[in-house]
């Protein structure tokens, strides 16, 4: 994927929120490059900053939050943009599609009207006859069976998972060049969200549009994505292909988030899981140097308390915010 | 000693619906004859998706509902027909660990109050509450000396500890555990997974563990129950269910789960079933699942097959039950 075009750059990205206990900071620092055509998965836990900087990218933070650094699409600076020049963009350059669909649809409308308003808003140009027929397209692409009859229901009269495909047939109806999932599995029950990610991965072979996939996840990731970025208090700590990221390891956030998780496919009645000391910290109190150090086994006083570690390269597209990140897999815990 | 729990022929209804004076309720067969037996000190998982009736039958073997009809017994004490003191006793040996620890603790009562009112429920370590209270903090991992905090001041693995401890306070042999690790953040889950782990083995204690994550109830169970519609389709020894399971239903919720591993996750071969599952007050004739099963016959549609016994002390309710691996790495 390396010599696929740029489609989207996030530098130096920074969001606070000011709050009677001080600033509280949401993403400090973080910058990650999307190219055309990849699916790249942002991880973390609740309270890294993942869907904050997900909200940035599509314009769609509060209005008290304070944001600092740039967020390019194509080159072009989307950080600032007055809400109707972003609307402009939302939905046809970049797209969401939210954890909840339920709540992200409209009630009172039937999914055809629905998807026929998503073409209309950026396409004004077209017929009614022909929205429609693009409505019934889009709910064939996300695998809705008897699309024709189906066009006429309304979101109540569709399971949670048949929602989630509308919310997915929607998000792309003007064909983005970037698909932001903000956790679009994480309310449905397994056996729905292998459809649904299977009806993801389908989207992308038919429109090539380039995917960013936010989610606490793992394993999710380890299905469908090119490159992971992984995030831990408001900063990125790891970024990878997917196959480093896993087999080559380079932070120790990311290897003890790995050795904590059971395994579907282990025996472990008779083996302990990992266990990452503590407990992220708290947005208004985030300590000195890297955040991840008062958690961390392999931890340096004097070297990993004093500045935030800058991304070191550690081979070709993997990079790990770690100062010790030569030495740390050596030592055994 | 460590106390079993056996379960039998259990049903649970509730009537859906149907207006002021519930004329025209649908009934809902929420538990519908479900038995099974978790030996003593063992952890039983029970697993299923939304809707399939676990946390029901989960909340009936504590006594937080009563049930309709079937037994549930505590090292062979019946419960059914008990009421005033001896549900109270009952209810001090089987305990519940809520899902969201952020829910089931009052915001306005210390750590302390939480923990104490049990034990003046059932008049224990009368005159030496505190005492216990710290034990309790000890014996989870919280600091003893946080006693006077409020929920609002611990993290969310923090909470679940202190609902572990509430469920600890009365020294019970059975706890139900409904779903404990699902609203946790991965780093924090492991440690609760393995609190749970140590406090079986320090106290034989006998575990109901109910959950959707199976990578979860793996690492935790030693016999698994799968649940679909309020039916048990297949129960087995940990091992064997993860590694040959006999019912479609639990080969294509074991292929669904996610592996935290690329090249494992893209090798398998994975059972994408169709459609939903269907409204529990209208389950479909004979076998429940064959809507979405790839082998259903006629025969599927007309006969309801039995949960039968196989080797190796299996159980499962399928006419056409065949070994599938799908954990392993070998596409299937």
């Amino acid at each position: 994927m390396t010599g696929a075009e740029v489609l989207l750059e996030v530098e130096d990205l920074s969001i606070s929120f000011p709050t009677d206990e001080g600033l509280a900071r949401a993403v400090q620092g973080v910058s990650f490059v999307l190219r055309a055509g990849e699916t790249m998965g942002l991880v973390g836990e609740s309270g890294s900053g993942k869907s904050m900087t997900a909200m940035a990218i599509m314009g769609l933070l509060p209005t008290s939050a304070v944001v600092e650094g740039s967020v390019r699409l194509r080159g072009r600076e989307l950080l600032g943009l007055s809400e109707s020049r972003y609307r402009e963009i939302r939905g046809s350059d970049i797209a969401v599609v939210f954890q909840d669909a339920l709540t992200a649809l409209n009630p009172v409308m039937t999914v055809g009207d629905q998807l026929a308003e998503a073409v209309r808003v950026h396409r004004p140009d077209t017929t009614a006859a022909q929205r429609r027929a693009r409505a019934v397209e889009l709910l064939d692409i996300v695998g809705i069976p008897s699309p024709h009859e189906r066009v006429n229901r309304f979101p109540h009269e569709f399971s949670g998972g048949m929602r989630q495909r509308v919310m997915i047939a929607t998000s792309i109806a003007n064909e983005p060049d970037l698909l932001i999932a903000d956790e679009p599995t994480t309310a449905l029950d397994v056996t729905v969200q292998a459809q649904i990610l299977e009806v993801l991965r389908e989207v992308q072979t038919r429109t090539g549009t380039t995917v960013l996939l936010i989610t606490h996840d793992l394993g999710v990731v380890a299905g469908v994505a090119d490159r992971v970025v992984v995030m831990y208090a408001g900063g990125v700590v790891e970024a990878a292909d997917i196959e480093p990221l896993f087999y080559d390891t380079a932070h120790p956030y990311t290897a003890g988030l790995l050795a904590s998780l059971p395994r579907l496919d282990r025996r472990s009645r008779d083996q302990r899981l990992y266990q990452i000391p503590g407990q992220p910290p708290a947005a208004t109190n985030w300590p000195q140097g890297c955040r991840f150090a008062p958690r961390c086994a392999h931890v340096r006083h004097g070297l990993c308390d004093e500045d935030v570690p800058p991304p070191v390269e550690v081979g070709r597209g993997h990079t790990a915010h770690c100062a010790r990140v030569d030495v740390w897999r050596t030592e055994v815990e | 000693m460590s106390t079993s729990l056996s379960v039998s022929h259990l049903v649970k209804e509730y009537r859906v619906g149907g207006g002021l004076f519930g004329r025209n309720a649908e009934v809902v067969r929420a538990v519908s004859d479900v038995s099974f037996t978790v030996e003593g000190g063992d952890t039983f998982g029970l697993v299923g998706e939304s809707g399939c009736g676990k946390s029901s039958l989960g909340r009936s073997v504590a006594q937080l509902q009563t049930s309709d009809s079937g037994s549930i017994e505590l090292g062979g004490d019946d419960v059914s027909g008990l009421s005033g003191k001896a549900l109270r006793a009952w209810r001090r040996r089987v305990q519940f660990v809520f899902q969201d620890p952020y829910s089931a603790l009052n915001p306005r009562r210390t750590v302390r109050a939480t923990l104490a009112e049990p034990l003046a429920i059932h008049r224990l370590h009368q005159g030496a509450e505190d005492q216990r209270v710290a034990e309790l903090l000890e014996q989870v991992g919280l600091n003893p000396q946080h006693a006077s905090r409020f929920p609002h001041q611990f993290s969310g693995g923090q909470r679940q500890r202190i609902g572990i401890a509430r469920a600890l306070a009365v020294e019970p042999e059975v706890i139900v555990l409904d779903e404990p690790v699902s609203a946790l953040d991965v780093s924090v889950q492991a440690g609760v997974l393995n609190l749970l782990d140590d406090l079986q083995r320090d106290l034989g204690l006998t575990y109901l563990f109910i959950a959707h994550d199976l990578s979860v109830v793996r690492y935790l169970s030693d016999r698994v129950g799968v649940m679909y519609l309020g039916k048990l389709v297949e129960e087995a020894p940990v091992d064997d269910l993860f590694e040959r399971a006999l019912h479609p239903y639990t080969q294509a919720l074991l292929s669904a789960i996610p592996v935290p591993d690329p090249r494992v996750e893209r090798a398998r071969k994975r059972i994408v079933l169709a459609g939903d599952p269907p409204n529990p007050a209208d389950p479909p004739s004979g076998c429940r699942f064959r809507t979405r099963c790839w082998k259903a016959t006629d025969r599927c549609a007309t006969e309801e097959p039995v949960l039968t016994e196989h080797d190796g002390g299996r159980r499962v309710a399928c006419h056409y039950p065949d070994e599938r691996a799908v954990t392993s790495k070998e596409p299937a």
